[in-house]
């Protein structure tokens, strides 16, 4: 079974390679030099862990790249950490074998990356060492012996600039020729003392007894699951049925018992011991020259990370990107209506009017404009934060914000997300895939959405602009101006709360979230990286979110469409007044229910016309007062719904406190199927979508109800 | 005993041991953080907390909270 792919077929041979190192080594310019554009993102079965092959052909050689998740160690820390550990250690064999595992490490930061790399070693495949960014390593005053390191680790090592192309051609070549068997018995084991080997050895017989790995693994996790109860934790899941685990946690008792009357510390002395291998190796292999450049980074984060600059950059910097995507992202947004629209009047002109054009152009075509809108926002989003991310930029801004963040029991790299649910949500739980820990992950998808997004803000501008008075604080602030900070702050109230609740409920009992975090060195931004990502992400919201939004957006107008007019009219085909089709019916069903919010069936209709975007809203209003065109910021809109009195007493229909309970329920109800398409995505399941349906749901409902009564109360 | 946590920006310090044996300071240790190892605090956040130091040749934040489990000389 191993091994199989490697061997030669008629149409030639196919190698396997793992992509492996620790994260901000240039791991990803590496496989993009060695790909080139050949290359594919998908998922690992099962899980939301993205996966990214590549391929290159040299001579009647396929070689296959599995750009694997950076870890900083094989005991894994996340789900992406366990699947990039399971590969490599063969567990997911169902998935891929391995042939070769190419180790990306930065040769300016060789100490720590070589701590991966000897754990790897030990797994028993056969390793090449690629040395990145030499050129750093170079300006940094570090001489590095390239023959030395080869000879002490028994490794090829090559060294290379992936950003410039440099090397890459003899890594291919290495990969191509390098003589498997061989370079697998080549690699260095971890040498210890005889006493601590003896220790060992029980632990290390029953693992060979039981799974199929060679000595030198072996002897290698025996050496982890002594160091570390969390590592052992791990590996017994896996292991359940293989292991009598009564047993295996007495042997391991009793080997820690051995070294500690030996006054051997065996807490972490996996680590104590290769970092005591690692300082030896690098201390004859690597000198350093004392005429050392000035660290750029550090003077860059003596103004960027400054107590006072750094936050003021920081918001600067959004302010610029934020105003970049609402001025600019709504020219292609336009376009693409405009662009819808013309093809449904194409589609009117060639099918004669009836339910399948009613179908096509209200169903098909308004569902894939659904989808698509939403990509000028996504792409630019993308854009900008994969810069943000690719310089460095990123890890500076967790830093700053993880004081803020803690209160709601989250850390620092929940800041990004957040921030981009101000513009839409969707691209904002993209992003929380640099949250390592998934309990608090979920916390940050299922907060996301109570930042005002993009699409709100049209029913924003249309209830203040009609209800909240004209007239000023003190002179200074507008009452609308002040409403609509207050309608953002009250998102992010919510979201602070929910928060706070979500992490009592979940990480009950769990470990109090932690921060450690690599502040990597300031890099020149790689725009082909970064476009090749954004392009990435868009294809997957299309893809994938896409089916689920296209669905929804067809039953819609189904809802809308259905019961069709009882009297048919010569064409056989009039679309019916919106009160007398399905959504039209629910929506006065619905009315008592929504009553005690102050909302009446035309606000009911709105508000399941809204699931396909909050923004929807407005143009069902005005559908139903039967104004043409009418956007946000109609006149006659608004007079519509101040003018609008209640059949039976002849009063206004709608009070200012009708509207503000409305616009309450819009901040913090889950009204967004495109949201409800990518959480369902993001977390693989039907369940979590569900609960922020209904949390968020009931949350609005209790919020407007109370803010209508109080108002009633008032008089 | 002084901790982590109490060095001033600049100063540097050798790690002397732990008061936590926790899987946070597991991972600390597998990024190379460990008895003998020398650490320079570079300086804290615009809010005080967390900080930054330099350890093994590259930069690392960690929480004051964490950095008080950490005892140096």
């Amino acid at each position: 079974m191993k091994q199989q792919s490697a061997t030669p077929s008629s149409t030639g041979r196919k190698l396997t390679i793992a992509l492996v190192g620790n994260p901000n080594t240039g791991k990803t310019s590496v496989f993009n030099s060695l790909t080139g554009l050949h290359q594919k993102v998908g998922n690992y079965p099962g899980v939301t862990v993205e996966k990214k092959t590549g391929s290159f052909l040299s001579g009647n050689t396929e070689v296959e790249i599995i750009d694997l998740p950076g870890l900083y160690s094989l005991v894994p820390k996340s789900l992406d950490d366990k699947i990039a550990s399971d590969i490599l250690t063969n567990q997911k064999q169902d998935i891929v074998t391995i042939d070769i595992i190419v180790l990306v490490a930065d040769a300016s930061n060789l100490n720590r990356n070589l701590y991966l790399l000897t754990q790897i070693m030990d797994i028993g495949k056969p390793v090449i060492l690629v040395l990145n960014m030499m050129d750093v390593a170079k300006r940094n005053g570090l001489k590095i012996d390239r023959d030395c390191l080869q000879n002490e680790l028994g490794v090829k090592v090559i060294p290379v600039v992936a950003k410039k192309g440099k090397g890459i051609d003899e890594l291919k070549r290495e990969i191509i020729s390098l003589k498997i068997a061989e370079a697998a018995r080549g690699a260095r084991h971890l040498e210890v003392e005889e006493k601590f080997k003896t220790a060992l050895a029980p632990v290390g017989d029953y693992l060979r007894e039981k799974t199929a790995y060679g000595p030198g693994y072996v002897h290698s996790l025996s050496l982890r699951f002594i160091s570390s109860d969390d590592a052992l934790k791990y590996w017994l899941e896996e292991w359940r049925d293989k292991l009598d685990i009564p047993h295996f946690k007495s042997l391991i008792a009793g080997a820690r018992k051995q070294l500690e009357s030996l006054d051997f510390n065996w807490h972490m002395a996996e680590a104590r011991l290769r970092y005591r291998w690692i300082d030896r190796l690098l201390a004859s292999c690597v000198t350093r020259s004392d005429e050392v450049s000035p660290d750029i980074s550090v003077k860059l984060d003596k103004i960027l990370t400054h107590s006072v600059f750094g936050p003021l950059i920081f918001l600067l910097i959004f302010a610029g990107i934020f105003q970049t995507i609402f001025s600019y992202a709504e020219v292609p947004m336009n376009w693409i209506e405009a662009g819808m629209s013309l093809l449904g009047q194409w589609v009117v002109h060639i099918i004669p009017a009836g339910l399948l054009q009613s179908l096509i152009v209200d169903g098909i075509i308004a569902g894939v404009g659904a989808v698509l809108v939403f990509l000028p926002q996504i792409l630019a989003l993308f854009f900008f934060l994969g810069i943000l991310e690719d310089t460095g930029y990123m890890s500076r801004v967790a830093f700053m914000m993880d004081r803020v963040m803690r209160g709601a029991g989250l850390s620092g790299r929940s800041v990004i997300p957040l921030l981009s649910s101000f513009a839409c949500a969707i691209p904002g739980i993209m992003a929380t895939r640099t949250v390592h820990d998934w309990k608090e992950r979920l916390i940050t998808i299922l907060i996301a959405p109570f930042m005002s997004c993009s699409a709100r803000l049209p029913v924003y501008v249309l209830i203040i602009g009609a209800f909240i008075p004209e007239g000023r604080i003190l002179g200074i602030v507008s009452y609308s101006a002040l409403t609509l900070l207050s309608l953002y702050l009250l998102g992010i109230a919510a979201a602070a709360g929910s928060a706070y609740v979500f992490k009592k409920v979940l990480k009950r009992g769990g470990t109090p979230s932690s921060f450690v975090m690599e502040l990597p060195p300031y890099r020149r931004p790689s725009l082909r990286w970064t476009s090749l990502q954004m392009y990435e992400r868009a294809k997957l919201f299309v893809t994938d979110a896409g089916k689920i939004i296209l669905a929804v957006t067809i039953v819609l107008w189904f809802l809308a469409s259905f019961p069709r007019n009882e009297t048919p009219s010569d064409d056989g085909f009039t679309k019916a007044p919106i009160e007398q089709t399905y959504a039209g019916r629910f929506g006065k069903t619905l009315e008592p229910l929504i009553k005690p919010l102050g909302f009446d069936w035309k606000i009911g209709i709105g508000l399941i016309t809204s699931f396909a975007a909050r923004e929807v809203m407005v143009s069902t209003l005005a559908t139903i007062y039967n104004l043409e065109d009418a956007d946000e910021g109609s006149v006659d809109l608004r007079q519509a719904l101040v003018n609008d009195k209640d059949p039976q007493t002849g009063k206004p229909l709608y009070t200012i406190w009708t509207a503000l309970s409305l616009l309450v329920y819009y901040v913090l109800a889950m009204q967004c199927m495109a949201t409800v398409a990518i959480v369902k995505r993001e977390t693989n399941s039907w369940r979590w979508p569900l609960i922020m349906i209904v949390y968020m749901t009931t949350m609005a409902y209790l919020a407007s109800f109370t803010v209508y009564h109080i108002g009633q109360l008032w008089g | 005993m002084r901790t982590l946590n109490d060095l001033k920006p600049g100063e540097t310090a050798v790690i002397k041991s732990f008061t936590e044996n926790d899987a946070d300071m597991d991972y600390l240790m597998e990024l190379g953080i460990m008895e003998g190892t020398t650490v320079t605090f570079v300086k804290c956040a615009p809010l005080g907390d967390p900080i930054e130091i330099d350890v093994r040749g590259y930069h690392l934040s960690l929480r004051r909270s964490r950095a008080r489990c950490i005892r140096v000389n």
